[in-house]
């Protein structure tokens, strides 16, 4: 097994985990955390591809990977604020029991 | 394929799994620390420092500890819960497929694929090549990330903002 193909695999888990937790879980937050957890694996790929690709002086996965750090930070700080808005509104974080439209 | 690697995805594995199957939310964001942790090694194993360096700042430095905030927020004491939906098998049989799905398709990308190539050296990159990539070709990138991060603070402080003033800080406490 190449080491690419080694990355490629654990970053495939890791997304396959995050999907499971984002399906599975009833906390909102933690659903929030399942769909970090999938960034992350994209972002373990870019690294992956920069490393074993044939220009790694190019740093384009670095740089898409820091792009990408960025834009998760920025979605971890607006979900969270929207999950704390909707616990002020259902007094509750199970997604089970958010089933309404109406306010 | 060394055991350093092994190690790292190891604890990467099972700290990201433990934060998605352990029962109690304060327990998975400790969990997910530590599988944040284990990528950011795997980072510094393949030789990215300053990416591997930036996910321990912004993740297990900031998310993380987000993610225990909102929790201990939202936290309603008396009240036990079953931690996974009702559908959580279905859950899992989608996630077990998608990811039998990628393997198989890595595993048949690369026995296709020419023989492995020489192991290549791990590409030296310096903090100061990025801050100059950074200032120079992708500056413009660089001024949108800045605007869509200031956006995106200003607007997580006005979405939790309490729109009934302080009044609603009481109300919580007298329930």
């Amino acid at each position: 097994m190449t080491p690419l193909e080694a990355c490629l695999l654990v970053s495939a888990l890791l997304f396959a985990i995050g999907l499971a937790g984002a399906l599975a879980r009833r906390n909102a937050i933690l659903v929030l955390i399942g769909i970090e957890l999938m960034l992350n694996a994209a972002n373990l790929n870019f690294i992956a591809f920069w490393r074993y690709g044939p220009h790694p002086e190019a740093l384009t996965g670095v740089l898409f990977t820091i792009f990408s750090i960025a834009v998760a930070a920025a979605e971890a700080a607006v979900g969270l604020a929207l999950i704390l808005a909707a616990y002020r509104h259902f007094r509750t974080t199970n997604l089970d029991r958010m089933n309404r439209l109406k306010g | 394929m060394s055991l350093t690697f092994l190690i790292l995805a190891a604890i990467t594995v099972a700290g990201t799994a433990a934060a998605m199957g352990l029962r109690n939310a304060v327990h998975c964001v400790l969990a997910l620390t530590l599988g944040f942790l284990g990528l950011a090694g795997l980072y510094l194993y393949l030789g990215a420092q300053f990416v591997g360096l930036t996910q321990v700042m912004v993740y297990v430095g900031a998310v993380a500890i987000l993610a225990v905030f909102a929790i201990m927020m939202t936290h309603r004491p008396g009240e036990p819960e079953e931690p996974f939906s009702k559908l959580w098998l279905s859950g899992a049989i989608i996630a077990a497929a998608v990811f039998f799905t990628l393997a198989r398709a890595i595993a048949l990308a690369f026995a296709n694929a020419a023989p492995a190539s020489p192991a290549s050296t791990v590409p030296l990159v310096t903090a100061q090549q990025i801050g100059d990539a950074l200032m120079h070709r992708y500056v413009l990138p660089l001024e949108i990330i800045g605007l869509l991060l200031t956006a995106a603070l200003i607007g997580a402080v006005i979405i939790a903002m309490d729109p009934k003033d302080d009044t609603g800080a009481q109300e919580d406490f007298a329930e």
